[in-house]
């Protein structure tokens, strides 16, 4: 079976959720609907406090080349446009909407009829998909319109469906499948043809054997698309990866996806494609799955952008006495929350709880050269290494061993029989070493 | 409830494994061999074994506690292993106080003169078996014959390895040789012991195949080689045609002296090996290939420890040059 050549690491999968059908979850009371919840500029606000919203209704709306339109999640009043502490820790901006009933934009069709509506253009396709806001739904959260126009010269030729779902604990995707199987597929049809190609394919790794079944049963040989099984192994999910994983082409360093022919898409992102173009509806919910072992009822739950994590968790029977660390992601990339005041946003997959005994690090011991962390890196880089060249402040020597090629995916730390916090220092060297290349890019121009 | 739970960066999980996990699983690796000489040696293997590694673990003991002044970290094994892997250079019947010099020379000279574990060039056991080669050349050399199994007055004879290359004495049979029936240092016999030891090894994901692999490969292809080249210089057993006493030649090779316990256990150790596979590989090659010329030219009739010295040595340049595999490097 097919998986990406480099490295990797095998996590226990712990999908304590795989079997837990969806539930659409409670509306909040208020949302917080943060202005950036994707990569590049915030959207600009065109809502003003005190004013009436609709669920759907835009209020934001994209600012510049690389950006997302954000719509009300809840249909309500804004209260105002404040800061609010996001995932990361920072305060970002963000609209709050109290909740009045939920009142949607007549435009959008809500109801569950399947439709296959095919004789739309490439333009509108990708218009529609921009106006509904959708953003990658896996983690980065890169605006879906601007990955399906690849930049001038450069030419698609397949379309990959991110759906190996390779973090622990998260099921999110894989229920997304087994519930909604018929729309992904007719979402990654509208895909390939808003991008101009005429293959796709669906990659799933081997754990999901019933979703890999079922999808199978939905394709055709005419529709192009292919459904392809993947070995179990993190970072598949990993862009570069999936893409060597599928299709066996490796993207080149500072190369993007498109430089191979390829690009991806995570398979929540092509559902929300489908209902953008179909339904007429924009981004304002989305699957999140909260889990941990000792959650009294973890699940997969409908929830609408804007919802704090606080009330994410109690769908899931509330936080458990013993909670220690609380992750907004998965295990292995996922961001560390200070409190559960955070609110859901486009790319939260997932709310982990791990319990006391699991939250602590351990101690940092001498490294052993082992060379685990080495044999582990997907990206065929030394951990060891830059984890002392950072701590010696080597920032040339850093970039020379290539550390801007570090997708962050944790395999090096994960693996340290001397539980060094390798991705620690490298998050620092890499952030040091960015802003050198930068800086010496900016004098060229200059 | 407040908020007090742990805030610390991705990955939020660990593998698991550890120092120890590391270090124990070598340890059970190499109870069969320590076993066959145990049965070979008798109470001779016990108290020279016994000696090295508590006087190993002594002196790391004492060397962090009361010089270093650091948190002594005997705990993890490591001196330990470097106490068994020094005791298997051994011959059975070495005087105690030479034991003693070498495991200070191992301990003191090969790991805490440099930081401690993961900071020393070298292997610390080979920098023992150097040490005492050097310093006490001729009750390092006089081994006891096999079956003698007192500490003190075991009648000594020359091992496989001498007989091949002066070409006396009655060299043991390919199938005794395996089964560890012949003079030597402890770690020296039961190639086959050895090589399951390796194996676990391999199976626990505790090494990889790289060094042991082509360090085999290597001395076995050089040794069949100069077998053929000067059939009259170099045969172990008479087979009837210089092409068989030439795949005999080599077969010995891979079974006597310290060829397997170099091969999965010293070669391989993490501090002092390269860090790459690539790396590795050439590593092994040096190893196996000046194995097979020390044993055939040099002066001593064992070249491994010298070997693997040497390579140990060269193991930082390989690290500076030898990079891994890049993902993106080569289009497939
Ligand atoms: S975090 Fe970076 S260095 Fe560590 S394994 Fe992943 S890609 Fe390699
Ligand atoms: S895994 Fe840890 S101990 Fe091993 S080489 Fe890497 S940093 Fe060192």
């Amino acid at each position: 079976m097919k998986s990406f050549s480099i490295g990797g690491i095998h996590a226990p999968e712990n999908k304590l959720t795989a079997d837990k059908a969806t539930v659409t979850g409670a509306l909040p009371s208020q949302a917080v609907v943060l202005l950036n919840q994707h990569l590049g500029a915030p959207a600009t606000p065109v809502v003003a406090k005190g004013e009436t919203v609709k669920t759907g209704q835009i209020i934001a709306k994209a600012s510049g080349m690389i950006s997302a339109c954000i719509h009300a999640p809840v249909s309500g009043k804004v209260l105002k446009i404040d800061e609010c502490v996001d995932a990361s820790g920072y305060k970002k901006p963000a609209i709050y909407i109290v909740r009045e009933g939920d009142e949607w934009m007549e435009d959008i069709d809500r109801t569950d009829t399947f439709v296959d509506r095919f004789d739309w253009t490439p333009e509108q396709i990708r218009e529609k998909i921009a106006a509904a806001g959708i953003t990658g739904m896996g983690g980065a959260g890169f605006p879906t319109h601007v990955k399906l126009s690849p930049p001038p010269g450069k030419k698609a030729e397949v379309l990959i469906v991110n759906a190996v779902e390779c973090e622990p604990y998260l099921t999110a995707d894989h229920r997304l499948m087994l519930e909604k199987g018929r729309e992904i597929v007719m979402g990654l049809r509208l895909l390939m043809k808003g991008v101009g190609v005429t293959r796709g394919i669906i990659a799933i790794e081997n754990n999901k054997k019933d979703a890999i079944a079922y999808m199978k049963s939905l394709v055709s040989a005419d529709m192009g698309i292919e459904v392809v099984a993947l070995k179990v192994k993190y970072p598949q999910g990993g862009e570069k990866q999936l893409i060597d994983a599928a299709i066996g082409r490796q993207v080149p360093s500072g190369a993007l996806p498109v430089d191979v022919g390829a690009i991806v898409q995570n398979v929540a992102t092509v559902f929300a494609a489908y209902e953008a173009v179909q339904k007429n509806k924009p981004l304002i919910e989305r699957i999140i799955t909260v889990t941990g072992k000792t959650l009294s009822a973890p699940g997969n739950f409908w929830m609408r952008l804007g919802t704090s994590m606080q009330e994410v968790m109690d769908m899931a029977g509330g936080l458990p006495e013993d909670a220690g660390k609380i992750i907004g992601g998965g295990p292995m990339m996922g961001k560390p929350l200070v409190s559960l005041t955070v609110p859901m946003t486009k790319g939260s997959s997932g709310l982990l709880v791990l319990p006391n005994l699991e939250a602590p690090r351990k101690e940092i011991r001498n490294c052993i050269r082992c060379a685990k962390c080495v044999d582990a890196c997907p990206m065929g880089l030394e951990p060891y290494l830059f984890m002392t060249l950072t701590q010696h402040e080597e920032w040339d020597k850093l970039e020379k061993e290539r550390i801007m090629d570090c997708i962050e995916c944790g395999c090096c730390t994960f693996s340290c029989p001397s539980t060094r916090p390798l991705l620690d220092y490298l998050r620092i060297g890499k952030q040091k070493v960015g802003g050198i290349i930068r800086a010496r890019n900016q004098k060229k121009v200059g | 409830m407040g908020n007090k739970f742990f805030v610390s960066l991705a990955p939020h999980i660990h593998g698991g494994d550890s120092i120890e996990k590391k270090m124990y699983g070598v340890l059970i690796a190499l109870l069969p061999a320590l076993a066959v000489s145990v049965y070979v040696f008798g109470v001779g293997a016990l108290v020279v074994t016994g000696i090295s590694v508590l006087s190993c673990v002594l002196f790391e003991y004492v060397l962090q506690r009361f010089v270093l002044k650091v948190q002594p970290t005997v705990t993890d094994g490591s001196a330990i292993l470097t106490g068994l892997l020094l005791a298997f250079n051994l011959p059975s019947n070495l005087p105690f106080w030479i034991i003693l010099i070498g495991a200070m020379a191992a301990i003191g000279i090969g790991k805490m003169s440099f930081g401690g574990l993961g900071n020393n060039p070298f292997n610390p056991a080979i920098v023992g078996r150097v040490f005492l080669l050097i310093s006490f050349p001729s009750q390092m050399t006089t081994w006891p014959n096999a079956f003698e199994r007192s500490y003190v007055d075991a009648s000594t004879g020359a091992t496989p390895l001498d007989m091949v290359k002066n070409h006396f004495g009655d060299l043991p049979s390919f199938s005794e040789l395996l089964m560890g029936q012949s003079g030597g240092s402890l770690g020296e016999l039961g190639a086959l012991a050895l090589l399951l030891g390796g194996l676990f090894m391999l199976y626990r994901g505790i090494i990889t195949w790289h060094i042991p692999v082509v360090i085999l490969l290597t001395a076995f292809v050089s040794a069949f080689c100069f077998s053929l080249l000067a059939p009259e210089s170099f045969y172990a057993y008479q087979t009837g045609s210089s092409l068989g006493n030439a795949l005999a030649y080599a077969g010995f090779h891979l079974v006597s002296g310290g060829m397997m316990l170099g091969a999965f256990f010293m070669a391989t150790d993490y501090v002092t090996s390269p860090m790459t596979p690539r790396g590795q590989l050439l590593y092994a090659f040096g190893i196996g290939l000046i194995t097979i010329l020390i044993r055939v030219f040099g002066a001593y009739p064992e070249g491994m420890s010298f070997a693997i010295f040497l390579m140990n040595g060269v193991t930082p340049l390989i690290n500076t040059y030898i990079k891994p595999k890049r993902f993106g490097e080569v289009r497939k």
